[in-house]
C-alpha cells in the first residue's frame, strides 16, 4: 500500500443531541492518513478523540450522530453504511479497534482463543487450523507465545492481554488499527516493552494506525503524524517532530511545555488556567480564546481559519495574513 | 541534620490472603503477601518525599501503614517522635489523624457527589469539633479555598462536585486537607487522573503549600517524571521493598541499582526523534508475584547483572556515592549501566544495534 492514502476525512462533525443541549464533541474535522503511517491524536479529557475513533468505525451511538462531513476509507463512504453493512464490511476488516479500558472487558468465560477466532469465523468463516494458523501468526508479532492460546483472561497479566487485544485488532489486516489509550492502564516497563513492540509492527505491516492517547510523551514515540485536538477541533496538524520541535498553536506550545521532564530540573510547571468549555456552548470565535494568553480582537468573535504554516496546520487567528 | 518528620525502621506490614473454601478443606497454609518488606527511610521536615514503583510494590501499604488505617506487623513507625505502632488509644488516634491526612487518587468518587464543597469542607470541622459557630467555620472554609485558589470562594461554596472540573475537584479534596492544619500529607496518585496541564496546576500548588503553610508530603505515584520537579528523595520500591532511595535528581540522573535503571529507561520522554529506534528495556521477564518473594536479592530472577551471590544473599543498604544515596545491591557502585539501542530499517527488521552508557540516555536533550 505504501504512501497511498487510504483514509481522507473532511468536514466531519459528531454532535450528541441530549436534554441539555446539543453536545458538539466533534466539528468540522479533516486529516488524511497514509499507508503504513500513523496518526496519532492529543489532547485533553473530553475533547473528541474517541468521539471521533467510533465515528470512524461508524459506531456513534445515541443520542450521538454523525451530522455532517465524509470518511473516505480507500473508495468507501463510510457516512453513508447503515448498520448491516458496517458490520459486514467495515469493522475489523477495514477498520479495527483497540477499545479505552477494552483489557477490562475481555470475556471471563471464554479462553484466549475462542475469543481471537471469533471474528475470523463470523465475518470471514474461517475456521480450524487455519484460523489457529491465522492466530498464531499474530499473536507472535505480539511477541506471546503460542502457549497462551488456551488459556482464560484471568490466567494473563495485564500486558499479555493488551496484547492479546492488539493482535485480534491486526487479524483481518484492516487498512486501519485505531488504538485508543492502549497503554494508559499499564506499568511503564509493560508500556514501553509494547511501544517498542508497535513500533516495530507499524513497519512490518501496511495498515495505518490511529494512536489516541492524552499522554504526549507516549505518543512522541509512534506519531509520524500528530493532530492536536480542543474542544472538537483539531487545532494543529502535521509532521510530529516538527509540532514537537516548535508547535505553533498557543495551545499546543502550553500542553508540550506542561510536560514535567525526568533529566530537568524545573522549579514550577508551565499549565493553562481554567478548564476546557462545555461543548453544550462552546465559547464564540476560537473555542481557545478563553485560555489563550495571546486572544486578540477577533479571537472572541470569527472562527480562526486552518493556516498553513511550515507545512503545518494551525486554526489560530495569529496566523491570519492580515495579521493582528 | 534536618528534623525527621516520619523515620520508619525495619518496618514491616504481611497481608493473609483470605483462602477459598476448597483451599480450607484442603489444608492448604495461608498465603501471606509481603507487602511491605522490611523498610527503611526518613521523611524531613518541610520536604517531599516521593514512593515510586510497579503497581503492587507496596506504596499504598506504606502511605495506609503511615496514616494508620492498617496496623504494622513488626518494624518501627515513629511520626514527630511518637511511635503510632503504638497508638491505641482512640482519642490520641483522632488527634493523630488531624495532624496526618491523606489525599487519594480518584478526584471523582472521593467526593460525595450529594455534599455541597460548603459541606464537604466543614464535615471534618464538625467531626474533629473545631469552629464554634458556623461564622468561625465559614472563615476557615473560606481560608483553604483560597489556599488551593478556588477564589472567591462565594463562587464555589455552593457547587456539587459535578460542577466541578476534575482539577477543581481534586483541589477541593487538598482543601478538605488542608482545613484540618496538618503538618503531614500522603499524596496518593493525586494527580494520575488529571490532564497534563491539571495535572501541573495541581502540583505547583501542592508545592507552593510547602513553604506556604510548612507541609511534609510523602508522594505516592507511578509517574516517575513528576518526581523531580516535587519531591527532595525518592524511595523506589520493588516487591514490598525499598531498593533504592536518595536525593531524586540524583537518584535520576545516577542510578545504583539495576531495578530503578530499568525502570527509567522505560519512561517515555517527548522526544519525537525515536521512531526508528527502540530502547531495549534491562529487565527480564514479569513482576514475581507478592506471595513469592525471591530469596536472596529480590530483583535477581530479573536483573541483567545477577551473579551467584545474588541468589544466595539478601543485600544490605550500600551508599557507595553520595551522602544519603542507598541502593540494596551487592555491586551498587561497581556497574556501569548501559542500554542497548536497536536501529530499525524499513521493514522492521533490526539494522543496527548501538550500546549507550545510561548517563548519554539522560543527558538532556536541551
Ligand atoms: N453518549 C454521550 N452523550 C452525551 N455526550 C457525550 C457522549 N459521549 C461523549 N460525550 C461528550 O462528548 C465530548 C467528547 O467525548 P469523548 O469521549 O470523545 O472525549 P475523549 O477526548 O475521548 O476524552 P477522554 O480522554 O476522557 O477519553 C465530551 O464533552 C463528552 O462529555
Ligand atoms: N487488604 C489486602 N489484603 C491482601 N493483600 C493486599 C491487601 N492490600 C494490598 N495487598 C497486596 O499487597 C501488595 C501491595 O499493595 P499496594 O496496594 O500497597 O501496592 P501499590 O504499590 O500501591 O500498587 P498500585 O500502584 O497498583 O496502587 C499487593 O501485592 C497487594 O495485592
Ligand atoms: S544484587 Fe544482584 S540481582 Fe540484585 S540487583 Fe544487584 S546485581 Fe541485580
Ligand atoms: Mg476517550
Ligand atoms: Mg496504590
Amino acid at each position: 500500500m505504501g504512501d497511498k492514502t487510504i483514509l481522507d476525512v473532511k468536514d466531519l462533525s459528531t454532535h450528541y443531541f441530549t436534554s441539555k443541549g446539543v453536545v458538539k464533541a466533534l466539528d468540522d474535522v479533516s486529516f488524511q492518513l497514509k499507508g503504513g503511517k500513523s496518526l496519532g491524536v492529543a489532547g485533553e479529557s473530553g475533547c473528541g478523540k474517541s468521539t471521533m475513533a467510533y465515528s470512524l468505525l461508524k459506531m456513534v451511538q445515541p443520542p450521538g450522530r454523525i451530522v455532517k462531513g465524509s470518511i473516505n476509507l480507500d473508495g468507501m463512504e463510510v457516512t453513508k453504511l447503515d448498520e448491516n453493512s458496517a458490520r459486514k464490511k467495515l469493522r475489523w476488516q477495514k477498520v479495527s479497534m483497540v477499545f479505552q479500558g477494552a483489557m477490562d472487558i475481555m470475556t471471563p468465560v471464554y479462553t484466549v482463543g475462542h475469543q481471537m477466532k471469533e471474528p475470523l469465523r463470523y465475518l470471514m468463516d474461517i475456521t480450524g487450523d487455519e484460523a489457529e494458523e491465522i492466530c498464531k501468526k499474530y499473536l507472535d508479532m505480539v511477541d506471546l507465545d503460542f502457549e497462551l492460546f488456551n488459556r482464560y483472561p484471568h490466567e494473563l497479566s495485564g500486558g499479555q492481554k493488551q496484547r492479546i487485544i492488539i493482535a485480534t485488532a491486526l487479524l483481518l489486516e484492516p487498512d486501519v488499527v485505531i488504538l485508543d489509550e492502549p497503554t494508559t492502564a499499564l506499568d511503564v516497563v509493560v508500556e514501553a516493552r509494547i511501544m517498542n513492540d508497535l513500533k516495530i509492527l507499524k513497519k512490518q505491516l501496511d495498515n495505518g494506525m490511529i494512536f489516541i492517547t492524552h499522554d504526549l510523551s507516549i505518543l512522541a514515540e509512534i506519531s509520524d503524524d500528530l493532530a492536536v485536538m480542543y474542544a472538537g477541533w483539531i487545532v494543529e496538524l502535521g509532521d510530529s517532530k516538527k509540532i514537537y520541535r516548535d508547535p505553533k498553536h498557543p495551545y499546543t506550545k502550553k500542553l508540550i511545555a506542561a510536560i514535567p521532564r525526568l533529566h530537568v530540573d524545573i522549579d514550577r510547571l508551565e499549565y493553562i488556567p481554567g478548564a476546557p468549555p462545555e461543548l453544550t456552548n462552546p465559547p464564540k470565535g476560537c473555542r481557545f480564546h478563553p485560555r489563550c494568553e495571546h486572544a486578540f480582537g477577533r479571537c472572541n468573535k470569527e472562527e480562526p481559519e486552518e493556516h498553513d504554516v511550515d507545512g503545518i496546520l494551525v486554526k489560530c487567528h495569529l496566523y491570519d495574513e492580515r495579521g493582528n | 541534620m534536618p528534623k525527621s518528620i516520619v523515620k520508619a525502621r525495619n518496618l514491616k506490614k504481611e497481608f493473609i490472603i483470605v483462602q477459598s473454601f476448597i483451599d480450607k478443606i484442603q489444608r492448604k497454609p495461608p498465603l501471606k503477601v509481603r507487602a511491605v518488606d522490611g523498610i527503611d527511610f526518613d521523611i524531613y521536615d518541610k520536604k517531599s518525599m516521593a514512593l515510586v514503583g510497579e503497581s503492587g510494590c507496596g506504596k499504598t501499604t506504606v502511605g495506609k501503614l503511615i496514616m494508620k488505617l492498617i496496623d504494622t506487623t513488626s518494624g518501627k513507625l515513629e511520626v514527630k517522635g511518637h511511635n503510632i505502632t503504638k497508638l491505641d488509644d482512640p482519642r490520641k488516634l483522632k488527634a493523630y489523624r488531624r495532624t496526618a491526612q491523606m489525599i487519594y487518587q480518584d478526584p471523582f468518587s472521593s467526593l460525595d457527589p450529594r455534599f455541597k464543597v460548603f459541606d464537604i469542607l466543614e464535615e471534618p470541622l464538625l467531626i474533629h469539633g473545631i469552629g464554634s459557630s458556623m461564622k468561625e467555620r465559614r472563615k476557615m472554609i473560606d481560608k483553604a479555598l483560597e489556599e488551593v485558589r478556588l477564589t472567591p470562594p462565594e463562587e464555589f461554596i455552593d457547587r456539587y462536585p459535578h460542577m466541578l472540573s476534575g482539577g477543581q475537584r481534586q483541589r477541593i479534596a487538598i482543601a478538605r486537607c488542608l482545613i484540618l492544619n496538618p503538618d503531614f500529607i500522603v499524596a496518593d496518585e493525586p494527580v494520575s487522573m488529571l490532564d497534563v496541564s491539571v495535572r501541573a496546576e495541581v502540583l505547583n500548588l501542592m508545592k507552593d503549600l510547602i513553604d506556604k503553610i510548612d507541609l511534609t508530603y510523602l508522594y505516592i505515584t507511578h509517574d516517575i517524571s513528576t518526581t523531580r520537579f516535587f519531591t527532595d528523595h525518592i524511595g523506589v520500591m520493588y516487591l514490598g521493598d525499598i531498593v533504592e532511595q536518595g536525593p531524586t535528581g540524583q537518584v535520576l540522573d545516577n542510578p545504583l541499582h539495576p531495578y530503578t535503571q530499568a525502570l527509567l529507561t522505560a519512561v517515555p520522554e517527548p522526544e519525537p526523534d525515536r521512531l526508528d529506534r527502540i530502547k531495549e528495556i534491562p529487565i527480564k521477564g514479569e513482576i514475581p508475584s507478592g506471595t513469592n518473594v525471591p530469596g536472596g536479592c529480590r530483583f535477581h530472577t530479573r536483573c541483567p547483572y545477577a551473579k551467584v551471590i545474588c541468589k544466595k544473599k539478601v543485600p544490605k543498604n550500600k551508599q557507595p556515592g553520595k551522602q544519603g544515596h542507598l541502593a540494596k545491591c551487592h555491586f551498587a557502585g561497581e556497574i556501569e549501566f548501559k542500554v542497548k539501542v536497536k536501529k530499525l530499517a524499513d521493514d522492521g527488521k533490526v539494522a543496527g544495534e548501538e550500546i549507550i552508557k545510561f548517563s548519554k540516555i539522560t543527558e538532556s536533550e536541551e
